[in-house]
Parts: structure tokens; sequence; C-alpha cells
């Protein structure tokens, strides 16, 4: 067996060290290491974006990330969005929007959706479909999910003005 | 899906990953953006015993122009070439091309080199190489060499590079401006290989093709350059026979394998009609 290995990463914030073999994938450090079970296993082939959380200011898929490629990485998942019980402006759309019905891909989707608005916070609805296109929603045909995006820049939009 | 057990190591310089590559040989994968090695090593397709990583190496990384040319390090992600300031304006082909890789997320990790060097017929870079005339840049211990990516690409998964070297670069020369291009690619989804796409750049003098440059994806082993398609519309009035007749030509090199995307016959049209496509948008875009 391979040697393991200690990685230490920022996980929503909070340094956190694990010890893996070299071929432990991202998602399963975060949801049976760290117990952060947010994001989500869907295909594990790295097609539905159901495990989408952010490294280092990428959207990635952590079905196909490899721990031991995060040392000193700054990661965030959907469990470091609400903050002091107040939920993230993406949290509100979805909810408000109604942008999930079963809410399996629902993480991956606020997760990206969260790089999307940073990269650009005004998108058109094109641009939101484009850009948010590594995410597959088998509930709301996207329709609510794209409103939910456009929600989440309205109120930024509004609250950092 | 875990893969098998292998060591991992992420130098920060190239030369200590020639040095690992040069010391673990056939056993040692490197490791680009992943996301083709990583699926293979999950399905076990790929057992690496050794896997560098050259994620670390910042001197991998980077768009700059020199002279004439536009030097990409090998590590530069598809969502890098996509923001590039300068290859939008001077290199649009590789940003269209850039876009319809994949999903986001790939193109947060996928690399151009990993793109190139990987010899899967189903990558779109490399048919966007052979129209720009692009060279690839190949460094092991013994030294480094340059190779034109037209006769890069062997066979399917084979490429010219050898095991113990490393991409570092891709050069391109800068096109002209005023220079038509464009990359049309049929696709039955995101995230999906092409069905069959097609490469073309073009410059034209008033109605009279002056050069064109056409390679098609995922229609044969390789990439395919289409020469004699080329070299029937050089000189001539680009009308809707002229294309047609290119794209005949071109589909009469075309060898793609029947897969759920469709059979031979169908890739085959579709790599005609997508080239009809790119001509008639790369013309729209000719400078005069």
């Amino acid at each position: 067996m391979a040697k393991k290995q200690a990685v230490s990463f920022k996980l929503n914030g909070k340094p956190v060290d694990v010890v893996v073999e070299p071929r432990e994938l991202l998602i399963h450090t975060l949801r049976e290491r760290l117990l952060h079970t947010g994001p989500h296993i869907g295909c594990e082939t790295t097609h539905c974006g159901a495990c989408t959380v952010d490294l280092d200011g990428m959207s990635v898929k952590s079905c196909t990330v490899l721990t031991v490629q995060c040392q000193d990485a700054e990661v965030l998942t959907i469990e470091g969005f609400e903050q002091g019980g107040a939920l993230h402006a993406l949290q509100e759309g979805f909810t408000e929007q109604h942008g999930l019905q079963c809410g399996y891909c629902t993480p991956g989707m606020i997760t990206r959706a969260y790089r999307l608005l940073k990269e650009n916070p005004n998108p058109s609805e094109d641009e939101i479909r484009y850009w948010m296109a590594g995410n597959l929603c088998r509930c709301t045909g996207y329709q609510n999910i794209v409103k939910a995006v456009q929600h989440a820049a309205k109120k930024l939009a509004s609250t950092s003005a | 899906m875990i893969p098998r057990d292998f060591e991992y190591y992420a130098p920060k310089s190239i030369s200590d990953a020639l040095g690992l590559l040069k010391q673990f040989g056939d056993e040692a994968k490197l490791l680009a953006g992943g996301h083709s090695l990583l699926p293979m090593m999950k399905m076990r397709f790929a057992q690496p015993g050794h896997l560098i990583d050259l994620g670390k190496i910042a001197a991998l990384k980077g768009i700059r122009e020199e002279g004439a040319t536009i030097r990409i390090g090998a590590m530069t992600t598809e969502n890098e070439l996509i923001w590039s300031k300068l290859l939008q304006a001077k290199c649009p082909l590789l940003v269209e091309g850039a876009r319809l890789i994949s999903d986001p997320q790939v193109r947060y990790k996928g690399t151009i080199g990993g793109d190139i060097s990987h010899g899967d017929p189903g990558n779109d870079h490399p048919a966007i190489m052979l129209v720009l005339g692009a060279s690839l840049v190949l460094r092991s211990a013994a030294g480094e060499r340059v190779v034109p990516a037209d006769g890069f690409f062997v066979g399917t998964y084979d490429t010219l590079m050898k095991p113990d070297e490393i991409m570092t670069e891709i050069r391109i020369p800068v096109p002209e401006p005023g220079s038509g291009y464009c990359y049309a690619k049929l696709k039955r989804k995101v995230g999906d290989y092409a069905t069959a796409a097609a490469a073309v750049t073009l410059r034209m003098n008033g109605e009279v093709v002056r050069d064109v440059a056409i390679a098609l994806t995922n229609v044969g082993p390789t990439p395919l350059k289409a020469r004699a398609a080329e070299d029937s519309l050089r000189g001539k009035a680009l009308t809707d026979t002229s294309m047609n007749a290119a794209a005949e030509l071109a589909m009469s090199i075309c060898d793609p394998v029947g897969d759920q995307r469709g059979d031979a016959e169908y890739k085959t049209a579709m790599a005609g009609e997508m080239l009809q496509r790119a001509l008639r948008l790369a013309r729209s875009r000719t400078g005069h």
C-alpha cells in the first residue's frame, strides 16, 4: 500500500489536517472523514456536478480531484454558505424561486453559481445556462434554477451597492 | 470508484519532474488537469504505480506573445484560455474551441497540454493546433525538441511524445490580422465529445481564397488534416459548389468508429456538414 500522506487545507475558512492514501478522492475525504455531506456523490464520473466544491477560486467536481492535490488549498462547500444564521443570497434564491425539488443537485448548483456570480455578477439567462452547464438537475427543468441565480444576483448587487 | 494504489509526487520544477519521470520510467504517469487520466484510473483502464502531478509547477503556466508567436504553457487551463485577452484579440479560434470543451468545472482543471498530449481523437485542441500551424515543445532530461503539431498525432492515444518527455509549451504563429476562423462542433450534449467537428482558418483575397487550413476531430484515429480539401479551395472563389466539393474531399478521408454517437456513415456526413458551416462562418469573419 502506498504511504499515506498528510494534507492540510482550509475547509470553509477553518484549517483541517487529514492523512490519506494518495488515491483518495476529495469527495470521500469531505464526506467520510470531515463529515461534510453537503457535496453529493451523483455519477462518480465527472458528469453530474452534484459533488461540485469551490477549490482555490475554481468550481471543481470533487469526484475527480485527489485529496493530495489540495495541500494548502481553500475549499468551500455548501456548509460554508450560511453565516450567523442568515442564508446566503443563493440559498434564499433557490428557496424563494423553487429552484429545487428533490434537492440532490442543489449543493453543487449553489456552489457552482457562487463562483459564476463572483466572475460575472450580472449574467444574462444565456450566460447562466452556459456557465451552469456542468450541473445536472433531473427535477426542475432548470427554469427555476435560472430564476434562483438571477434572484441571488439582484440581491447581491443591492446589498453590495 | 477508487483508483488502484499509487505513489503521488508534486514536484515544483520541470527538472524535478523530469528526474522523477526518469527514475520511474514506464511505471509513471504525468498528471495534468486529471480529467481524462483520473477517470481512466478510477475505471482501472490506467494503473500507474507513480503519479507525477505537474500542477504545482508555475513555469508550465501562462500565455504570452513573443515576437510573432503566442506561447502557451502546457498546464494553462481551458478556462484561462477562454478569458485570455491576448487570445480573444489575436487567436479567437482557440477561445472558441476551448468554450466548446466539456463543461465549466472540467475547464477549470483541463489543460491545453493535457488535451494535446493525451492523443485522444475526441479531444478538440489537436485539430485546432493543426490549422493554426502550432509547434509543441517537448523536454526530457537530455534536452528540448520542438515538433510541429502536424505529424505529432500517430494513432489513438499514440503521439510522438516519448515516455521520458514532458510537454512544456505550445507555440502558435500569431494569425494574420483579418484571418477568418471557426471551430464547428456537433455534440449530443454538454460534456460530450464531438460526433464530428471541423477547424478552419481562412485568408481571402477579395472573393478568392488566398489560403485555407482544415482539420477534422473524432472522425479517425487521429485528427485529420484535410489536405485535398484545402488544395481544392485555394485560389478559387468560395461558392456553395466549391464548399460542397471540399466537403466531399474531406469526407473521403474520414474513417470514424461507429458508437452511441452514430454510425460511421452518419459521422462522416456530419464532418462534411461541420466543415461547410465552419467555412461559411470563417468567411463571414474575414476582415477586409
